[in-house]
């Protein structure tokens, strides 16, 4: 609980002009940018009078006064951190088919530690011997062929930064009430990563890609030999075979020593452990593209290859547990994504929807990447229905819950972007709500 | 038009054509796999029989199977618990209370030879022999009389069965049907 808080410092308020860039307290940026210079100031005004006392050592904290613990071969997170866990549904330590999440509500900016990646796993994390592995690539192709990890080594690589999210991320927003679980509970089957790896269309290219095919079947090393089927057309793309992750080997939970990437398409797709590329003139009705990941209609016909991630958003900052200290200034922070592309326009509305504020976004801006979003606060203390939703480039936008819920079979969970919403009560408590 | 012209336009050319290719040149490192490789490793069953293997399987040898192999996750007749029904919910996908299962859901009978032979059981996958997994596949969709008690599958008979869910996906692959 000491962390969520620790991040969700209030801000300093003093002098600050307000002009309202939409209903209930959302205020313009350049408004909160001279508020800030000015209290700049103040507290720099305060360290020089309290440097006039020189003895030093008497009130220095212990770390300061004794020599700090030594080198480390491989870093790991301050021990103040330890609550900071993935979120597991099942018991940890069991293998077998399920989920952990990556705590969102934990953590700041846009990329995920590897360690924090979530993990979907339909037979456990395999234990792979890179040295034995090979990436195999047959079927309609002119040369049918393997590719070891050391020959895949000197191929020109690429690095991007593009989010994997789950299908079934947020599938719990289809629920008749609003689960009173945190941001990342809600929405932590998603995760940002800097990818490294070669370019798939250059080895298909080697194999020499026969005019009829038209689908990749992907299949994994794990013992669910787990396998989809894939658009030629992306395969030929922007897809990767990725090698690294954050600048390291790849994690085993991420697929070891080599996954798919298929930016933007459903997590369950970006097959992890990648070991065997068929190319086909057909997609094969595999389990996870019948059974799992297609949407059921009130028909009774369920929409099969539903390859994209919608545009989507959710606020992280305040969620469900930071709850408010009272009224004041306080940033409203959040992530918005798509696998269509670029995120172009986030809009956040503090008053249930009524009135939008157009968020000026500062950081980087990549596509089918998470894009974090800011802006400043003036909560009053009453209470209050904060909300986000999001335009991409190719003019994706995040429906309501309801009209999203309308489309759909009961409990149809699959691919979920309807607008989220987080009611704040006069005593701060932060609820999910559906508004 | 002279000849030193086309010299200097060619490079031109080449410059605009590099980035159109996604991926680039690669140094040819792939190691030719052999037809014996690609035959032991090529596990992939389409829904028109394609990658079937020999072998057969009756829905009585299926039940033995199913007893040793699958019961104690999957539950007497497949009626599950603690893991995923695999029978059962047959007309119930439009009912406003849908049950998916290998019966009400899956829109062909080769996913079901597939997935069973390439994942499952989930403690020792790929451990039965083709014909076990012929067997099996029969006699759970013998469970609801998709096929008959005395059904034999093989490569030919599989993949004519017809699911009751078999033309229950709409692709939305490239784009949304009209």
């Amino acid at each position: 609980m000491g962390v969520i808080m620790g991040n969700l410092e209030k801000m300093e308020s003093a002098k600050l002009r307000e002009e309202p860039v939409a209903g209930n307290g959302l205020i313009g940026r350049r408004t909160l940018l001279r508020g800030a210079l000015f209290s700049a100031g103040i507290a720099a005004a305060g360290v020089g009078a309290a440097q006039a006392d020189d003895s030093v050592g008497a009130d220095a904290p212990e770390w300061m006064k004794t020599p700090g613990r030594p080198f480390s071969a491989y870093g790991t997170p301050s021990k103040w951190q330890e609550k900071v866990q993935r979120i597991f549904t099942i018991a940890p330590g069991r293998a077998g088919t399920g989920v952990s999440r990556t705590p969102l509500h934990l953590l700041e900016g846009t990329i995920t530690p590897g360690g924090l990646h979530f993990e979907r796993h339909h037979n456990g994390v395999p234990d792979i011997d890179p040295g034995r592995h090979e990436l195999f690539i047959h079927g309609m192709v002119k040369r049918p062929l393997a590719f070891s990890l050391d020959a895949l080594m000197r191929y020109p690589m690429e690095t991007h930064i593009h989010f994997v999210e789950c299908s079934g991320n947020s599938g719990t927003f289809s629920s008749a009430q609003p689960p009173q679980i945190t941001a990342g509970e809600l929405n932590g089957l998603l995760s940002c990563s800097e990818w490294t790896g070669v370019r798939l269309a250059t080895l298909l290219a080697e194999a020499s890609v026969a005019k009829e095919a038209k689908w990749v079947i992907a299949e994994g090393a794990d013992a669910a030999a787990m396998s989809r089927s894939i658009p030629l057309e992306k395969c030929m793309d922007d897809a990767m075979v990725a090698l690294y992750q954050n600048g390291e080997a790849i994690r085993p939970e991420q697929g070891f020593p080599m996954r798919l990437l298929l930016p933007g398409f459903e997590g369950n797709m970006n097959v992890k452990w990648l070991r065997r590329l068929n190319v086909t003139d057909t997609p094969v009705d595999a389990r996870d593209e019948t059974s799992h990941y297609t949407e059921l209609m009130p028909s009774g016909k369920a929409r099969q290859f539903m390859f994209l991630q919608g545009a989507k958003s959710a606020i992280i900052k305040p969620s469900f547990g930071m709850n408010m200290k009272g009224p004041g200034l306080y940033e409203i922070s959040g992530l918005a994504w798509s696998g269509a592309g670029r995120i172009s326009k986030v809009e956040v509305s503090a008053d249930g929807g009524k009135t939008w504020a157009l968020v000026a976004l500062k950081g980087p801006v990549m596509p089918m990447a998470l894009t974090r979003f800011r802006l400043p606060w003036h909560w009053d203390g009453r209470p209050s229905t904060v909300m986000s939703r999001v335009t991409d480039e190719a003019g994706g936008t995040q429906p309501t819950r309801a009209s999203w819920i309308a489309q759909y079979a009961p409990g149809q969970g699959y691919h979920f972007n309807g607008i989220q919403s987080w009611g704040i009560e006069a005593d701060g408590t932060v609820k999910n709500v559906y508004a | 038009m002279s000849t030193p012209r086309f010299a200097c336009l060619f490079p031109v050319v080449a410059l605009f054509l590099l980035p159109s290719v996604r991926g680039a040149q690669g140094p040819n490192l792939g190691r030719p796999l052999t037809t014996e490789e690609i035959r032991k490793m090529d596990i992939t069953v389409a829904p028109d029989g394609r990658g079937l293997p020999p072998g057969n399987g009756t829905v009585s040898a299926g039940a033995a199977v199913y007893a040793k192999s699958c019961q104690s996750c999957h539950g007497a007749q497949g009626a599950g618990k603690p893991q995923d029904p695999l029978t059962g919910g047959v007309g119930s996908l439009a009912s406003g209370k849908p049950v998916k299962t290998p019966a009400s859901y899956w829109p062909a009978a080769t996913t079901l030879f597939d997935y069973v032979r390439r994942a499952m059981p989930i403690t020792s996958p790929q451990s039965l022999t083709n014909d076990e997994v012929y067997a099996v596949t029969a006699y759970i969709l013998s469970i609801d009389g998709i096929v008959p008690n005395d059904a034999v599958f093989d490569a030919k008979s599989l993949p004519r069965v017809k699911m009751p869910n078999r033309d229950g996906f709409v692709s939305w692959w490239p784009k949304a049907p009209r």
